[in-house]
């Protein structure tokens, strides 16, 4: 569950922190895109098992 | 906008014929939560940027729905959260012990027709999503009303279709889909607004909500917004359905939770999808095109093209499968099955047609209009009954399935609503909060005239 937790909220910083970034001149258009995905594919993967199923 | 899911999660088939026991009440941070999820919906992609299409000014945007959201949130705070917690039952037994089954069922059918529209434009923004990776495609603009072509009906089919059998048969499925995309899919909002900023021709205000409507748009400014920020929810609020909400409510101050949909949905979110059809217009001028699907997926790539499937189907569900609800209700003889198929064919029969989604906030409007003023019934009940020497739940008194007072009260104003409407093409949201006081002022008028047996007692709910 802890792990879970970590990684939902790893994955919620992978799906805003880009989009800062790149706001910021940091991070390229494409580096952006691929990190959001991977951000949401990290979250449906942990906050099930964080959140019970949706069911929390 | 809000969902219908807050009337259809398993909650509302609890206690819904009798108060809610004491047992049963909650704290503020399930109420919290759930407005933050609900009111983060698809639709919100849609909405954005019409306000820049109806040629909204930057102040109109930012202080205009900052009021309008306040607004909403002292409704909810201070009209719709006491009475829910005074009476505790859902609005639907309220309604029936006031106006009687038959009039109820009337409720039950606008209602449901209601929503299943609002499904479709759901259905229609999830469809410009799917149908991004296929170039045969064509995506709606503006001015479209009709489909756009083969492709576009085929892809609205499909889904409208998956849509109505996970409805069916997978209600609670989608429902906790919901609620686990919610955070990220606020932050893919965000996201959206964030990644426009570098790429727009310039950050200044006035350049991104310009004040000029488009070509063939009708115009809205400060008044138009603040009044439909505040009136898109009108039938919760005003009308009085989040009652099925707020009467597991421990204390009056869980009506706050409202704040979390209105300022992370209503106000966030829109500015976000604003600023992603800034970003569209000013790159493609007059080409621009507003459907959410190529817009998102441009800004944020696979990521909001998944957060715009997912917000379209998590919010389309539980409206056909609550308008599927209200059609069985208007029907008894038909299963919630067959209720359902009727609600999601319809839906998607609407899906097909972009001019449901391009006109939202027009549907949003005239869905406020429509259903609000049966609130003014319940405030007029809950408050004033005893002081005016009214027969309060005058259907339970008296045994009777049809109020003809209540009935009258509702459609005189809404039909006056109608015709101004379609005479003056007035904004719907202007006639939202007179159309409501109307209602509750007529029903008041009709008690006197036609409720005169029995004689007046108010009585506690």
């Amino acid at each position: 569950m802890k792990l879970a937790r970590l990684v939902a909220l790893l994955a919620l910083v992978l799906t805003l922190g880009p989009a800062i970034l790149f706001a910021a001149g940091v991070l390229s258009d494409a580096a952006m895109k691929h990190t959001m995905l991977v951000g949401t594919l990290l979250w449906f993967i942990a906050a099930p098992r964080w959140l019970h199923g949706g069911t929390a | 906008m809000a969902d219908a899911s807050t009337t259809a999660t398993t909650e509302v088939n609890e206690y819904e014929r009798e108060r809610v026991p004491n047992h049963a009440l909650k704290g503020p941070s399930s109420f919290w939560g759930m407005y933050a999820g609900e009111h983060t919906a698809g639709t919100e992609f849609m909405l954005g940027p019409l306000f820049i299409a109806w040629g909204a000014s930057a102040v109109d945007v930012i202080v205009g729905l900052l009021l309008g959201n306040i607004l909403a949130v002292l409704t909810w705070r201070y009209l719709t959260t006491p009475i829910a917690t005074d009476l505790r039952m859902t609005l639907y037994y309220k309604l029936e012990k006031i106006c009687g089954r038959k009039l109820v069922s009337l409720y039950n059918l606008a209602n449901g027709v209601l929503f299943c529209f609002l499904a479709g434009a759901m259905v229609t923004v999830s469809a410009t999503a799917v149908g991004v990776p296929f170039p045969g495609v064509q995506m709606p603009t503006f001015t479209d009303t009709m489909p756009t072509g083969l492709a576009w009906c085929i892809v609205v089919l499909i889904l409208g279709a998956i849509q109505t059998v996970v409805a069916v048969r997978g209600y609670s499925f989608v429902a906790r889909v919901g609620h686990l995309a919610a955070p990220w899919m606020f932050l893919v909002f965000v996201a959206c607004g964030l990644s426009t900023l570098p790429k727009l021709a310039s950050l200044e205000p006035s350049k991104i909500w310009t004040g000029v409507a488009l070509n063939g748009q009708a115009s809205i400014g400060f008044v138009g917004i603040v009044l439909f920020s505040w009136l898109c929810n009108a039938a919760m609020h005003l009308g009085m359905s989040d009652l099925s909400i707020f009467r597991y409510a421990r204390k009056n101050s869980s009506g706050w939770a409202a704040a979390a949909g209105m300022f992370l949905g209503h106000y966030v979110a829109w500015i976000c999808a604003s600023l992603l059809f800034a970003l569209e217009l000013q790159q493609r001028g007059a080409d621009a095109s507003n459907a959410p699907g190529p817009m998102v997926f441009s800004a944020t790539g696979w990521a909001g093209l998944i957060c715009v499937v997912i917000a379209g189907w998590t919010t389309a569900n539980p409206t056909i499968y609550r308008a599927g609800l209200a059609f069985q209700g208007v029907l008894p003889a038909i299963s919630r099955n067959t209720g359902t198929i009727i609600a999601g064919t319809v839906a998607t029969i609407a899906g097909l047609f972009p001019a449901f989604a391009m006109k939202l906030l027009d549907f949003v409007g005239i869905y406020g209009t429509v259903l609000a003023p049966v609130g003014a019934i319940i405030v007029v009940d809950h408050y004033f009954a005893r002081r005016l020497n009214l027969t309060s739940n005058w259907a339970e008194r008296t045994g009777s399935p049809f109020n003809v007072a209540a009935l009258l009260a509702w459609v005189l104003p809404v039909a006056v609503f109608f015709y101004l409407y379609k005479q003056y093409n007035i904004f719907a949201s202007y006639m939202t909060v007179p159309v409501w006081i109307a209602c509750g002022i007529l029903y008041i008028v009709f008690s006197k005239l036609f409720l005169r047996n029995p004689a007046p007692v108010a009585v506690a709910s």
